[in-house]
């Protein structure tokens, strides 16, 4: 093991034991995180993507010392997660998005002071720290306001700059960025690089299903489904794996009982989603070469499919998603709530 | 298998000095939150009204039922026995379940506990510094309680005659009792996702009836009286009635064969009983919760 790396897992799995409430003795095993192995080096921005309820929250509850796994270990700045979880504690902070923790009684000041203090962080250096991320984050005009008036999208901005109040060595962020608004979140998203940029030593380690945000933000991306990962690399890696095939975007009027799966019988067809588009739908491939496309487009033709528009276009963390999974993100979230 | 525990660069965190830090800080903290959340959730017009009407209201529905049932002997040494132990019972509500509603209330209502949970403090020392503002608030609906028994109900105080040292000794002992018991009660509700509302105004009710607040335990069942003499609360309140009223509270027959010294010896040892057993008890419900992933799971009660 490497001190250089600031999150190692092995093996990582948890399973919730959930209980009959009415029947006590009939027990139902959830499978929420599986043979996670990761290794994080210190200065890394890593993501986690997938949909919701793909494991992510419980993997970063296990790393911050919130949740035991059931098999397997991790250590986070170097500390063992079970055993040594007051060594981790000095060294981290979290956050977690679409929430709205904070007590409403007191200023967005008083809050981040407070948890600041919890750290033992001087009080004046503490209030220059506030001043300057609240500054930075676009909320210094609401200091003195008592958090139970901020809307929810200022709140989830006042917790995130109490995670970066402590200047912790590792920063879980889970979800930053959900539930705010496109301005808020692209504030959200500059004020972390910001700070990476200013502290190239610290490590994140972000969530998200936003596709943009793991591509735009982070140095490394996990892809996650079903409690497993799937696939480990660079946003740009992982594309060019798709890069040696065609990617084209054709939207058509109506399927008329074209199906993906039929598309995919033909040869040299990889992948094809078909999704609903405005008025008609959209036929996502992946081909082996440009070659394959006039055979999709005489399948189309037999079938009384009018191509309305078509793009050939560079691939994707979407594309990525699909080939790895084989739906795409907001079809496995669909899937998830069922 | 797991590799062995490496030696970090950085300074280690658990040597006695720095806990001790990191214990004072958590309770200093939770001290002034705990104060900021009982003072300011209305304006301090209202919170001086309600705070003394609430134990006011609370000691005339005793002083009526007592009236009504006696034809009113208020006289009678029973009166201020009763009195006082009611008066201060009201520190068993405001500490026991003041440091374990810390739980609850951050779990729950402010959804803030997983991010307590992960900062580097002691959570025992932290939920004991929330207990401290119930305790100065509850310390005033206290006075209030004795100020209207003396002014109004003719409750046999003469500060001259009081045991001002063994009264000192015995609310000190009996509130860092108090704070422990509830660290125990706060450590099971870490355990305890549903229903947890229930914990405190059940035990805090069930001891009012068992420790000889309201009535000496011969007045219980005899199979129901050893648990009264099990409970640190029913030296406590004995202590306390010896201290304010001297030989009227002598005169009951349940400790009557105990000198203060015993009494002070025996809720000494309960106490440190009951530390021992909030010491394990919160390494217990602590892992537990862990590993069943309770710390921040809420049910939106």
């Amino acid at each position: 093991m490497s001190t250089d790396l600031a999150i190692e897992t092995h093996n990582l799995g948890r399973v919730y034991t959930v209980r009959n409430r009415r029947e006590r003795r009939i027990r139902k095993e959830i499978v929420a995180l599986q043979d996670v192995n990761l290794q994080i080096p210190r200065g890394e921005l890593f993501g986690l993507l997938g949909p919701n309820g793909a494991g992510k929250t419980t993997l970063i509850k296990i790393l911050t010392t919130l949740l035991s796994p059931t098999t397997g270990w991790a250590r986070v700045a170097g500390y063992d997660v079970v055993r040594e979880p007051h060594k981790i504690r000095p060294r981290i902070n979290m956050v977690s998005g679409g929430e709205a923790s904070g007590y409403g009684l007191l200023t967005v000041r008083e809050n981040l002071w407070m948890f600041a203090q919890f750290y033992g962080l001087p009080s004046r250096e503490a209030n220059r720290r506030i001043e300057e991320l609240l500054r930075r984050i676009g909320l210094a005009d609401r200091i003195h306001t008592k958090s139970s008036d901020l809307s929810t999208g200022l709140r989830q901005k006042m917790n995130i700059v109490r995670g970066f109040l402590t200047d912790p060595e590792i920063l879980f962020l889970d979800e930053p960025t959900l539930g705010l608004d496109v301005n808020a979140a692209r504030d959200v998203r500059q004020f972390i690089r910001e700070w990476l940029d200013a502290h190239p030593d610290r490590t994140v380690l972000l969530t998200t299903h936003y596709m943009v945000e793991a591509d735009e933000l982070c140095d490394r991306v996990a892809i996650i489904s079903q409690g497993r990962v799937l696939a480990c690399d660079s946003p740009e890696a992982l594309k060019r794996r798709l890069q040696r095939e065609a990617l084209f975007d054709i939207d058509i009027t109506a399927p008329n009982g074209l199906t993906a799966a039929a598309l995919e019988a033909l040869p040299g067809v990889r992948k094809a989603v078909l999704t609903d588009a405005d008025g008609g739908a959209r036929l996502s491939l992946v081909l082996a070469a440009d070659s394959v496309l006039p055979g999709v487009i005489g399948v189309l033709t037999e079938r009384a499919v009018q191509v309305r528009h078509l793009t050939k276009r560079e691939p994707t963390l979407e594309d990525v998603f699909v080939e790895l999974v084989g739906r795409p993100l907001a079809e496995e979230e669909g899937q998830d709530e069922q | 298998m797991r590799p062995p525990i490496h030696q970090s660069t950085t300074l280690p965190t658990t040597n006695l000095p720095t806990r001790w830090a990191a214990a004072w800080r958590s309770f200093r903290i939770a001290t002034w939150l705990g104060w900021q959340i009982e003072s300011n959730w209305t304006d301090p017009f209202l919170f001086a009204i309600y705070s003394m009407l609430k134990p006011l209201a609370s000691a005339a529905i005793l002083v009526v039922m007592y009236g009504v049932i006696t034809n009113g002997q208020f006289q009678n040494p029973i009166f201020p026995y009763i009195y006082l132990g009611n008066a201060f019972y009201i520190y068993v509500g405001a500490v026991m379940t003041g440091v374990s509603w810390a739980v609850i209330d951050d779990r729950e209502h402010y959804r803030t506990l997983k991010y307590i949970y992960v900062a580097p403090i002691r959570i025992p020392a932290y939920w004991l510094g929330r207990g401290v503002a119930r305790f100065l608030t509850g310390s005033f609906a206290v006075l209030i309680t004795l100020a209207a028994g003396v002014l109004f109900l003719h409750v046999p105080f003469q500060p001259a005659r009081v045991d001002w040292l063994l009264f000192l000794v015995s609310l000190t002992l009996g509130v860092v009792m108090l704070a422990l018991m509830g660290l125990v009660l706060a450590s099971i509700s870490l355990m305890i996702a549903h229903h947890f509302f229930l914990i405190g105004e059940a035990v805090a009710g069930a001891l009012y009836l068992l420790s000889g607040a309201i009535f000496p335990l011969e007045v219980l069942p005899p199979w129901l009286r050893p648990l009264g003499f099990a409970m640190p609360i029913t030296y406590w309140l004995e202590l306390i009635r010896r201290s304010l009223l001297g030989d009227i509270a002598s005169g009951f027959p349940t400790l009557s064969g105990f000198t203060n010294g015993q009494l002070l010896g025996i809720l000494a040892g309960l106490s440190v009983l009951f530390g021992l057993m909030a010491a394990v008890t919160f390494r217990f419900c602590d892992r537990r919760a862990r590993e069943k992933g309770l710390i921040d799971r809420t049910t939106n009660y």
